[in-house]
């Protein structure tokens, strides 16, 4: 995958000279010109909110009560009280579970197993696999949770299948409604992974693998030491990518159990959504999005530093 | 990325707020009264249509009476917590604000002190129906101001319901009357044992079902303990009572014995249309504490019509928890109408509050919305009185009845009620940490310490 980008974007075109004797920098600004309705409207509709985002954290404002006429600064209250409730800190270990379960495990893992498999398969599986797989992903986030409520349920797919098999079945949703909304992320969010993993498989010439196999490398040792190492970056990449997409995971959690029974699935989304529009607390439902967005940062940073060792 | 999308979603909200410069605006002003569009939204739940068609036919008269006139009925479909959401996010904005709005008596301190709502002295001191209203109902609208800012349209009490037929099977008696929470419960086991597929006892709990489980459910055994939510010589909330974690207690005990619907069942937000369309008339729950106005489901205008339920079901008071106080609880809540501060007709929308509350129309509303009248006229009106089987039960309670503490931060606490009794009915927590929990949220609430207190006086 990286091989084809890096010439590319080292041959583009490296700022032309404006002419003899002209003034470049006046020019740049005249070219720059037609941009600036579009930055402004970037200034005014995304940065913004994002200002304003911050702002609301650092006050009381909220939906009803003295919070809604009056809004007051209130400092550093609103995390304060976060980090010192134990529903908010039963959220962020929920939301690293569900993040540890259901992206880097199960969509990575699930994902590069399916296009390894995919590449040594035949077209007719290939093309199956994928539909299955991508329509998934495709499906609508509420209908996919919907059909997994169902399979999830008491008397679900999921138990008569495992009756069948003589296996004791349990009441997903409700016993362990964690590993459920991980399970239904998973099953929801490989196809992703797998279309990364399967262009990025693509990309390694034929030869390497088959020189590894005439040196006598078995396919655990040439996956291990000849194909990751070649598509790091892909996996650096996709890491990235579903982490970030499965913190802020919310539709298919509050359709399927709502955060609870209790608050055993209650991620960090939906607790702020329950702080912020079902309790109305507006300011502090705001600090706990800032506290997802510096989750994400966190993790960005890992997989950046783990992109660039790759690069340098 | 991820947390942005998200405050994205909440900015649409904030970012309409008004800052500290929202004023209440005075009643009256200088709009005119000539023929006007006015909006009026209300809570649309369950499969009821009882609201809808008594709005429906007051709008005809109204709009017969105010040639030129126009009104439009919205009604907000949405469970508990999310009504109150939903006006609050219309009543934020002069573009989406309703001209008139049905609050929940508990929300509408909260509303006032957030700017929501019109002051309606000016348009009451010129209003000869006002004397009308029982007095207790006038506080239930009246803010910490002093001022008006609602018309009460009914109240309403809480007992037990029971079934005679599944009590006859399980050898009690027909004429339940128990006197402690333990007579509930021995009854409640009898049942399980000895009537088996029907469930024994029900009461609302936890974060689905809102108020309704904080006020029906919690607030119910509270109130016969020696605690209480609120303080009001200190004008503290209370904190760390022992009844608080016996009411917890109570909880835990009917559902960790199977003696209420499974806590997975319990935790829908459709439980309190389910008990009222399904469980009491297919005659597959024995005790419900609830509301006086379930029957209204089972009238011929309800949702279920259920004929016989005036001689299957009886009705009796929830005990105190040892027999003690006036050995009886009881708690009432009600709605009122009231005017946004944002609406663009508040002249139209008073005069169409009038409408709403002649004694014909609150008559009307009373027996087909099954109400407890706070008109003395319509509580005085021998219709009324006779309009259903269990009126009268319910409108003795009102003697010993408890009004929740209407203060600014009750929802908020109300809210942390309900997330304690769903962590204890769920086995999360034990009733102990639940408290604790619910005391250092409160703390939380209502500013340290020092606005709490951990001794209750009388209610």
């Amino acid at each position: 995958m990286t091989t084809t980008v890096a010439p590319t974007s080292a041959t583009a075109p490296s700022g032309k000279s404006t002419g003899g004797g002209g003034k470049p920098k006046a020019a740049k600004l005249v070219r720059m010109l037609p941009l600036s309705p579009a930055i402004g409207l970037m200034l005014v509709f995304l940065a913004g909110p994002i200002i304003y985002c911050v702002y609301a954290a650092f006050t009381n404002m909220a939906l009803t009560g003295t919070g809604a006429a009056n809004v007051k600064f209130v400092g550093l209250d609103n995390f304060r009280k976060a980090f010192s409730s134990g529903a908010f800190t039963n959220s962020i270990w929920l939301t690293l579970v569900f993040t540890l379960i259901s992206a880097i495990i199960g969509q990575n893992t699930l994902g590069l197993g399916l296009a390894l498999l995919m590449r040594r398969s035949t077209k007719p599986v290939r093309n199956f696999v994928g539909t299955a797989v991508i329509g998934a992903w495709v499906l609508p986030e509420v209908v996919a949770a919907y059909l997994l409520s169902a399979f999830f349920n008491d008397d679900g797919t999921l138990n008569v299948m495992l009756h069948a098999v003589g296996l004791p079945g349990q009441d997903w949703l409700y016993g362990a409604p964690i590993i459920a909304v991980s399970l239904a992320n998973i099953w929801r969010g490989t196809a992703f992974s797998m279309l990364v993993y399967s262009a990025a498989l693509s990309e390694i010439p034929k030869e390497i693998e088959e020189s590894a196999e005439m040196d006598g490398a078995g396919g655990w040792r040439r996956l291990l030491f000849v194909t990751l190492p070649m598509i790091t970056r892909a996996v650096m990449t996709n890491l990235m990518l579903i982490t970030l997409q499965t913190l802020s995971v919310f539709g298919l959690i509050y359709a399927m159990t709502r955060g609870g029974p209790g608050t055993k699935s209650q991620t960090l989304p939906l607790y702020m959504y329950e702080q912020a529009f079902s309790f109305s607390q507006i300011g502090y439902g705001t600090a706990i999005a800032l506290v997802m967005l510096a989750i994400g940062a966190v993790f960005s940073l890992i997989y950046l530093r783990g992109l660039n060792s790759e690069a340098a | 990325m991820a947390a942005a999308a998200a405050g994205a979603l909440l900015l649409g909200v904030s970012a309409c707020s008004q800052g500290s410069t929202t004023k209440q605006p005075e009643a009256g002003g200088s709009q005119s009264s000539g023929p006007a569009h006015i909006k009026i939204a209300y809570q649309q739940w369950g499969p009821g249509v009882v609201m809808k068609n008594f709005l429906t036919g007051v709008k005809t008269e109204y709009e017969a009476a105010h040639p030129g006139s126009q009104v439009e009925i919205v009604p907000v479909v949405a469970s508990e917590n999310d009504y109150y959401t939903k006006i609050q996010l219309m009543m934020r904005s002069p573009n989406t604000a309703p001209d008139i709005v049905y609050e929940d008596t508990f929300l509408i301190n909260s509303d006032i002190t957030a700017g929501y709502l019109r002051p309606l002295d000016d348009y009451i001191k010129n209003w000869d129906q006002w004397s009308q209203f029982e007095d207790t109902a006038k506080g239930a609208a009246r803010g910490q101001d002093g001022k008006t800012y609602g018309v009460p349209d009914g109240t309403d009490t809480r007992a037990l319901w029971y079934n005679k037929e599944i009590f006859k099977k399980a050898g009690l008696p027909a004429d339940w009357q128990p006197k402690t929470w333990d007579d509930v419960l021995s009854a409640a086991r009898t049942i399980k044992q000895k009537v088996p597929g029907v469930i024994p006892f029900n009461m609302y709990s936890g974060k689905p079902m809102g108020e309704a489980s904080a006020m029906q459910g919690f607030e119910m055994l509270l109130y016969g303990t020696k605690d209480t939510l609120y303080n009001y010589d200190q004008k503290k909330w209370v904190v760390g009572s022992q009844g608080f974690k016996d009411s917890l207690n109570f909880v835990k005990t009917v559902f960790s014995e199977g003696l209420a619907p499974s806590p997975k069942d319990a935790l829908s937000p459709n439980m309190g249309s389910k008990v009222g369309t399904e469980l009491l008339p297919q005659q597959k729950l024995a005790i419900d504490l609830d509301g006086s106005w379930i029957y209204g489901n089972w009238l011929k205008s309800g949702a279920k019509p259920w004929p016989q339920w005036s001689t299957v079901l009886g009705q009796t008071a929830m005990p105190t928890q040892d027999g003690g106080g006036k050995g009886k609880v009881s708690l009432s809540g009600g709605w009122t109408w009231a005017i946004p501060a944002k609406s663009k007709n508040p002249d139209a929308a008073w005069d169409f509050i009038k409408t709403l509350q002649t004694q014909k129309n609150a008559a009307k509303y009373a027996t087909d919305g099954a109400q407890i009248a706070v008109r003395k006229d319509v509580a005085a009106d021998a219709a009324y009185k006779s309009s259903s089987a269990s009126t009268q039960f319910f409108t003795d309670l009102v003697s010993v009845t408890v009004y929740r503490p209407a203060l600014p931060e009750y929802p908020k606490v109300s809210n942390e009620i309900i997330t304690a009794m769903e962590a204890v009915m769920t086995g999360q927590s034990q009733p102990d940490a639940a408290a604790k929990n619910y005391d250092q949220a409160v703390e939380g609430i209502v500013g340290g310490k020092d606005s709490t207190t951990t001794q209750s006086t009388g209610q």
